[in-house]
């Protein structure tokens, strides 16, 4: 019994991590360097803050496929806010960051009031606010934000890149909400059985409206550090991420179908994720061949994960 | 089997409202395109002249092709985010077969073939392996991404030769991609409607125990409807590839999702087990419609996919409203 528990889908991920890591490190002595692991990092955040809380989403049997157009929607109107209004940059953030959570808060709404299928609800709100984005931008970015702003996606605090930081503080909020509050068992009891967690008195439509509030913020989030970090602001920002991020969640072990998952799976996700791109890239491999080898890990993984456990598709 | 229709109330309804009933989505989309024509054609009467319809209906011909094998896969009960990438692999084998000098027979044919091999292996990972279908292709969607552009570089394909343009050829006056998207439409839905195979599609997605204990071999089903789905992407890459002088040799962004949307809002139920074909096709017209009409009614076309967005949500909050009704009626 006891090696069926180290069999756990972490324990696999991580030493597929450990190997990989070993792999790439005797391709090429840059990088184990701090200088390139720290600027992993910085690359690692924006699909990171997203991953973070959509492994919330996917525990409660939910997804989010809207995240990157929120993305693309607050970079274009934090230029907005501030170039064609007048706004104080921290007041056009601050507004950005509202209306990412607001865009979460309308999934949440459709997902709970209408108990329209999340899959579908994103999906409409993909076009929607990817739509709303291009209509506002009409393919024009802005540019010239002032120096202090890149601080955020260029600068260093005690040697590690600000970002990090953020992205660390909130995968630790994270990962104690969900592994040690009563709140975080809620959000499995509704993944794994709505239903019974509905009948226990659980608030499932108010746990699921956090949530996805909490998926918008952290595209905003995302889409303010995105931005900061390559200096300029265009619709078409964040395209594809949700992708990228439901990968890393899935590739860490959460059930796509609910009740299962952890941040710490999500993390390790994402790391392996970042170090084979980076990895192949120093190795001479073009970036293009490193995504077809993210898709095959993410098929053996999940593949191998059910050969362990024969008994139960979750 | 089919939600639909609630059970114990049909018998008193005419035959007239069973079909509203059944075909109640259809209908709506039917009736947006109706009224979309008639408000257009108003302000500007030229977009009614027969070579904007015929942009209109062939221009995604494509897309209605391959939502007809998308529908097959949502109604069984999965989902297939890969197929927009599979679509450009598949172009791009097309094209460099036809500039290689092959006849364009097989330059058409070999895409469905592929089409079917590469989406064998998506089912049997999805019905053996018993992985989730949406894991699966969104792996898959990484694989045949990068590896067509590690493998062309994103080059663009082009001195094709004047006879592997099918798509912009014509058949008794009407342009292919129209044949190809009527008829096979029809014949998926008579299909789906009328064989055993087919009606175990829905019995598969509405309860896949249930279809177990009837005897259906679910697997086999399942890995067959991944099949037939690729051989839906191969012809949808037929006519995609044919339509343009060049083929860019890189997957169409957002192309998956345009397709899925089509499903959608044509009225196959994202949990599985209902919908049909024709509502799929009826809102891939609907779709190059809007996109047409926003040209003449002088509507920037940046905000094309804002309005496809809400008609979306629009759609799905409808049919939401039609299903909890439904569900009262029945309890009555």
């Amino acid at each position: 019994m006891t090696w069926r528990k180290l069999l756990r889908h972490e324990t696999i991920l991580a030493l597929l991590s450990v190997l990989a890591l070993i792999v790439l490190a005797s391709q090429s002595d840059k990088f184990f360097t701090v200088d390139n692991l720290l600027n992993q990092g910085r690359l690692m955040t924006e699909v990171g803050l997203i991953a973070i809380i959509m492994t919330f989403v996917i525990i409660t049997g939910g997804i989010d496929l809207s995240v990157g157009s929120i993305l693309g929607l607050v970079a274009i109107l934090l230029g907005v806010f501030w170039k064609n209004l007048g706004l104080p940059l921290p007041i056009a953030i601050g507004l950005g960051l509202l209306v990412g959570t607001l865009a979460g808060l309308i999934n949440g709404i459709i997902i709970t009031r209408f108990r329209v299928p999340p899959l579908i609800a994103t999906l409409g709100t993909l076009a929607l606010y990817r739509g709303i984005a291009e209509g506002i931008s009409e393919a024009r970015s802005v540019r010239g934000y002032p120096d202090w702003f890149f601080v955020l996606g260029q600068g260093q605090f005690l040697g590690v890149p600000v970002q990090l930081w953020i992205l660390g503080a909130v995968t630790l909020v994270a990962a104690i909400i969900l592994g040690m509050t009563v709140w975080g068992r809620g959000v499995y009891a509704v993944g794994h059985n709505e239903t019974a967690a509905r009948y226990s008195g659980l608030q499932v439509d108010r746990i699921k409206l956090a949530i996805y509030s909490a998926s918008g913020f952290a595209a905003a989030l995302a889409a303010v550090i995105f931005v900061s970090r390559v200096s300029t602001t265009r619709s078409d920002m964040g395209t594809g991420i949700e992708l990228d991020a439901i990968t890393a969640v899935v590739l860490g072990g959460t059930s796509i179908f609910g009740g299962r998952g952890t941040i710490i799976g999500t993390v390790l996700g994402l790391i392996l994720i970042q170090a084979l791109k980076n990895g192949l890239s120093l190795a001479g491999i073009k970036s293009d061949g490193t995504i077809v080898l993210i898709g095959a890990v993410l098929i053996l993984t999940i593949l191998l994960s059910n050969l362990f456990h024969r008994n139960g598709n979750r | 089997m089919s939600t639909d229709v609630a059970p114990g109330f049909v018998a008193k309804r005419s035959a007239v409202a069973r079909f509203i009933s059944a075909y109640g989505q259809e209908l709506v989309i039917a009736g947006a395109i109706a009224a979309l024509f008639v408000l257009v054609s108003l302000i500007s009467p030229r977009f009614l002249s027969p070579n904007n319809l015929n942009t209109i209906i062939s221009g995604n011909a494509y897309i209605a092709v391959a939502a007809i094998g998308m529908s097959m896969i949502i109604i069984t009960g999965h989902i297939d985010v890969s197929v927009g990438a599979l679509i450009g692999v598949l172009a791009t084998i097309s094209g460099t077969l036809a500039t290689a000098g092959y006849p364009v027979w097989i330059a058409w044919t070999l895409p469905i073939l592929a089409g079917i091999g590469i989406n064998a292996i998506i089912g049997a990972l999805v019905a053996y392996g018993r992985i989730p279908s949406i894991v699966v292709t969104l792996g898959m969607l990484s694989i045949l991404r990068g590896g067509l552009v590690s493998i062309t570089g994103g080059a663009w394909i082009n001195n094709l030769p004047p006879d592997f343009h099918l798509a912009q050829q014509r058949l008794l006056e009407i342009p292919v991609p129209i044949w190809f998207m009527v008829l096979l439409t029809v014949g998926a839905f008579l299909w789906m409607r009328h064989t055993a195979f087919g009606r175990s599609l829905y019995a598969i997605g509405g309860n896949i125990e249930a279809a177990r204990a009837a005897g259906i071999p679910v697997e086999r089903r399942v890995v067959q409807v991944f099949m037939i789905h690729g051989a839906f992407a191969g012809l949808a890459t037929v006519l995609f590839a044919t339509q343009l002088r060049i083929i860019q040799s890189t997957v169409p962004p957002n192309l998956e999702l345009t397709i899925i949307t089509a499903s959608v809002i044509g009225g196959v139920s994202i949990l599985g087990g209902t919908g049909t074909v024709i509502g799929s096709t009826l809102a891939a017209i609907l779709f190059s419609a809007i996109g047409s009409a926003m040209i003449f009614i002088n509507v920037s076309p940046y905000w094309l996919r804002a309005v496809i967005g809400v008609l979306i949500l629009i759609t799905v909050l409808i049919d939401m409203a039609r299903r909890v009704r439904e569900q009262r009626s029945a309890k009555r």
